[in-house]
């Protein structure tokens, strides 16, 4: 590494060394008459080309050997597959363009370089040429929006009925809130000015299906092989509920709420083995800008079996349950508008 | 068409004005170089202003690169340009979002908009279609003028004691909206909305005349099928800005009454510093269809003009004509119509209803298609060519490539299952810095060298130009093209450090990779500088058509005279790409030559 950075950093001297050196030549050779780009400079750029052909590939590959580690590993998600595959399928037409796009503009820019006595064919248009490249890319662009369109109404479509673990995950500067539906498989209503200290999340007391909410911070866990049905909200800010292992997002908005859902199939015990790497952790991150502390706004998921689940949401206190005073009475809010997600 | 209609005051130009200073009302000081109404001044006063807000854009990129590759380390000269706001010479949270910020709202605002277009247009629409100036002279300085003052502002607001706005360049409300969610959103949001206000202001000016001087002023000869693409690019970048910066106007105006007269277009239902606000009602999301109506829009406004000067160049120095005129015309226009009705893709995922995004998915696909044409064209341009490879030649060739390695990538992005994971991560960043922001600056970089006789009579050294420009390729792809794996691995952009999340260690080498490509271009900018400066002074002097070019403006004389041809108008007799046409002695046929008995017009 340190000796990348010192090639680096030499190349730029080198470039300074260069630049002295030239404003020197260039004014020695003031007044002699010189052609402005020289038989000389076309050969070296020329060759350039093909350098810089080289390197892009080389870089590409090099990248791919040396950074493929980084990429996030499999999907944790039922959907989460299905996106992936369409990730491959696109990612190989993308190569492909890029790698032989570019080898025939370079190929080309250091080919046909200025020789003296040379003439440049004068060809100004052919109607066929232009039809087959217009019409090639229009083909492989339907493959993609049609196979495209079908993941995203897969995945976004319409739900019929939450068969499932109802959860919702609470924004704010800087930190998250889980919310489980308890008992009655209900969120309880809200209304933001609620809040207090006790009431964080503007549970309304007088809503029945509120009682039996419960509340997590620093993880929330989930059963393998279940639908997780998720509803976002948020206090001040938009933020952006980002779990990448699952291939899942979302925004969450303040004022509306926003829906997303997917069911996890690889357990955090499973994926710590497969990964080889026991302090391994799906996380919940923030993906939109939100203020100081946004590079540090995460939640820890476990992803467990449903018997493990069942345990730990046992265990965890009913919002009801907590010593806190009724809130005033208050509308339950339906003017806000909601966002039909699913 | 028109001529009679642009000589009536200048037609006691007689063509005896081979000396400057027998010119009998050469304007003084304040009229020549401040207060011009001249487009060549204009446009020379668009570019230095672009220069200088480019500096400043990526000396705050530099910083920020830092503190990303090593995070915590202090770094003196950091405390030495943010004083407080790097204490002890690391980078401050806050400062940090506020110079991404700016960052990004100068590169593309002032640099790509303002410089790109302002710079380009202005110089050649009146000289490549045969005009004595803009249509409104008097205009043109109002343009100039507001995008001075909203460029001082902008760069003022980096001194503000609350910092300058920090909410990122889209300035999503509420963080934009709301003081005590960042402290940037205090009077350096305000900065920032009154900044852009009069930024759109001039911008509008400057386009509808750049409109109007091209329907009208067009000289004798020059049908819309006889101008170079350099002019229909401008034309159609000048209407998109015209249609889609009211839009962004009428975002911010809503957005300063949020902030300062307590309405709730954009705020509803919010909870912060221990209170509950009154605003309800209002949508967020409303914001961010207006802002990237103009936004979408924008990124053609920003590229359009680079394509357009490339068009000129490739075609120029490969010796040979476009390929495809007409088709290259065709894109123009359908990128131009698309880019109006997919704004929707940048969000996917903010809570719009997923079939909405779907007709968004469609859209945006379908701009891949006359981008291919455009790319597509460009190769064969260069195909059994005779190409010289000036700078401005090397960087057209680069643009090329940029444009289709940054393109391909947006295939990705567009298709909204895809985007779920990557949205708002580095694979973004990388994307639209390669497609939009390397193309786009290498257009302009390709401008300034080609036109650089045109601007100041004089060349630059090629040599540096060629250091300069293989520097720069290098380094773009040393920066941007690793960014796209940083995405891969899930790390979200505008994050001040990623040492919060084990699953990010291992990102630390690829980070430090990237900064050190970045110092390497940024120094590699040095040697354009010193090149530019340099050789506006001492440069060795230009002849009247160096580039042995078709279009009209290397007919006018190289010393620059109000009106741009001395006597009459000239008139135009071809397209302008007959380079290298069979049967003619010189490889290049100016438009003014008139057709030879039998010959055929393109």
């Amino acid at each position: 590494m340190t000796y990348f950075i010192i090639l680096i950093i030499g190349l730029g001297i080198y470039a300074f060394a260069q630049l002295a050196n030239v404003v020197q030549l260039s004014s020695s050779l003031k007044g002699a008459p010189e052609e402005e780009v020289t038989d000389k400079d076309n050969r070296f750029n020329a060759r350039m080309m093909m350098g810089m052909l080289i390197f892009i590939l080389g870089f590409f590959v090099w990248q791919i050997k040396e950074y493929s580690h980084t990429i996030l590993p499999e999907s944790a998600s039922e959907h989460g597959v299905e996106i992936d595959t369409l990730w491959d399928f696109n990612m190989w037409i993308v190569i492909l363009v890029f790698v032989v796009v570019n080898m025939v503009l370079f190929f080309f820019a250091s080919k046909y370089y200025f020789k003296k006595g040379n003439r440049a064919t004068f060809f100004a248009h052919s109607t066929k040429l232009e039809l087959i490249w217009t019409i090639i890319p229009a083909i492989f662009l339907s493959v993609i929006i049609i196979y495209g369109l079908k993941v995203w109404t897969d995945i976004t479509g319409p739900v019929e009925s939450k068969n499932g673990v109802i959860i919702e995950l609470y924004a704010k500067q800087f930190d998250w809130t889980a919310r489980y539906a308890g008992k009655d498989n209900k969120l309880g209503a809200t209304n933001y000015k609620l809040i207090t200290d006790e009431n964080p999340l503007a549970l309304d007391k007088n809503d029945p299906a509120s009682s039996d909410d419960i509340l997590t911070k620093g993880e929330f866990h989930l059963p393998v092989g279940k639908e997780a049905y998720f509803s976002f909200r948020s206090r001040d800010v938009i933020h952006s509920a980002y779990m990448p292992h699952f291939r899942a997002q979302m925004n969450c908005v303040p004022g509306m709420e926003t829906q997303f859902h997917f069911k996890p199939t690889i357990t955090t015990a499973e994926m710590r083995k497969k990964l080889n790497n026991e302090k391994f952790d799906y996380v919940l991150l923030c993906n939109k800008i939100c203020g100081a502390s946004h590079f540090n706004m995460q939640m820890s998921i476990i992803v467990e079996t449903e018997a493990e689940y069942k345990a730990w949401l046992a265990k965890q206190k009913e919002f009801a349950s907590k010593d806190t005073p009724a809130a005033p009475a208050a509308p339950a809010d339906t003017t806000k508008p909601k966002m039909a997600l699913k | 068409m028109s001529t009679s209609h642009a000589t009536v005051h200048h037609d006691h130009h007689d063509g005896h004005h081979a000396h400057h200073e027998d010119h009998h009302h050469e304007p003084g000081f304040w009229r020549k170089y401040v207060f011009s109404t001249d487009h060549k001044m204009i446009s020379k006063q668009f570019l230095i202003t672009a220069v200088f807000m480019g500096i400043v854009a990526m000396m705050l990129s530099i910083f920020f690169r830092l503190q990303l590759a090593w995070p915590g380390k202090s770094f003196p000269f950091l405390e030495y340009f943010l004083g407080k706001w790097a204490p002890g010479g690391v980078l401050d949270p806050n400062m940090y979002l506020a110079l991404v910020t700016i960052h990004g709202t100068i590169m593309v605002f002032f640099v790509l908009t303002g410089g790109l277009s302002g710079t380009f247009s202005n110089l050649l629409i009146p000289l490549q279609i045969g005009a004595r100036d803009m249509a409104s002279g008097f205009l043109n300085m109002l343009s100039f003028w507001f995008f001075l003052v909203s460029s001082l502002l902008m760069f003022y607001s980096l001194f503000l004691e609350t910092g300058p706005a920090s909410a990122g360049w889209t300035i999503y409300p509420p963080l934009s909206a709301l003081e005590e969610a960042i402290p940037g959103s205090g009077i350096g949001m305000t900065m920032w909305l009154v900044s852009m206000a009069l930024f759109v202001v001039g911008s509008l000016l400057g386009s509808l005349n750049y409109i109007v001087t091209v329907v009208n002023l067009r000289t004798k000869g020059m049908t819309m099928t006889r101008l170079p693409l350099t002019i229909w690019a401008f034309l159609v970048t000048a209407i998109l800005g015209v249609l889609s910066f009211p839009v962004l106007f009428s975002a911010v105006l809503l957005l300063i009454f949020d902030r300062s007269f307590g309405t709730s277009f954009y705020l509803s239902d919010i909870y912060i510093s221990g209170q509950a606000l009154e605003q309800t009602g209002g949508s967020p999301i409303l914001f961010q269809h207006l802002f990237w109506f103009l936004g979408h829009p924008e990124v053609y406004i920003v590229l359009l003009p680079a394509l357009g000067i490339t068009s000129e160049v490739i075609a120029t120095m490969s010796r040979k004509p476009i390929f495809g005129y007409r088709a290259m015309i065709g894109s123009i226009l359908a990128i131009g119509f698309l880019s109006f009705i997919v704004w929707g893709h940048h969000m996917f995922i903010t809570g719009m209803n997923p079939f909405l995004g779907s007709v968004f998915v469609f859209t945006t696909l379908l701009i891949a298609i006359p981008s291919a044409v455009k790319a597509f064209n460009y190769i064969t341009t260069l195909w059994k060519g005779n190409a010289v490879f000036s700078p401005a030649m090397l960087f057209a060739v680069g643009l090329v490539s940029t444009f289709v390695t940054g393109g391909v990538t947006g295939i990705i992005l567009a298709d909204s299952a895809l985007d779920i994971n990557v949205h708002d991560t580095y694979f973004v960043v990388a994307h639209f810095h390669i497609v939009m922001g390397a193309s786009a600056i290498f257009g302009m970089f390709c401008g300034v060298y080609h036109w650089f006789p045109r601007l100041y009579g004089r060349m630059m050294n090629n040599k540096l130009g060629y250091i300069h420009f293989w520097f720069t390729f290098v380094g773009v792809f040393g920066v941007f093209f690793p960014m796209h794996f940083v995405g891969l691995a899930g790390a979200p952009r505008r994050y001040y450090a990623y040492d919060a999340f084990p699953m990010f260690d291992s990102l630390k080498d690829i980070n430090v990779v990237i900064t050190s490509f970045a110092i390497m271009s940024a120094l590699a900018q040095g040697i354009f500088l010193f090149n530019f400066f340099y050789s506006m002074f001492r440069g060795k002097k230009a002849s009247q058509n160096p580039w042995r070019s078709n279009t009209l403006e290397w007919s006018a004389p190289v010393e620059h005279l109000h009106g741009n041809w001395p006597g009459a108008l000239p008139e135009v007799h071809r397209w302008p790409y007959d380079y290298s046409k069979p049967d003619k002695e010189e490889d290049f046929v100016p438009q003014t030559v008139p057709l030879a008995a039998g010959e055929e017009a393109h």
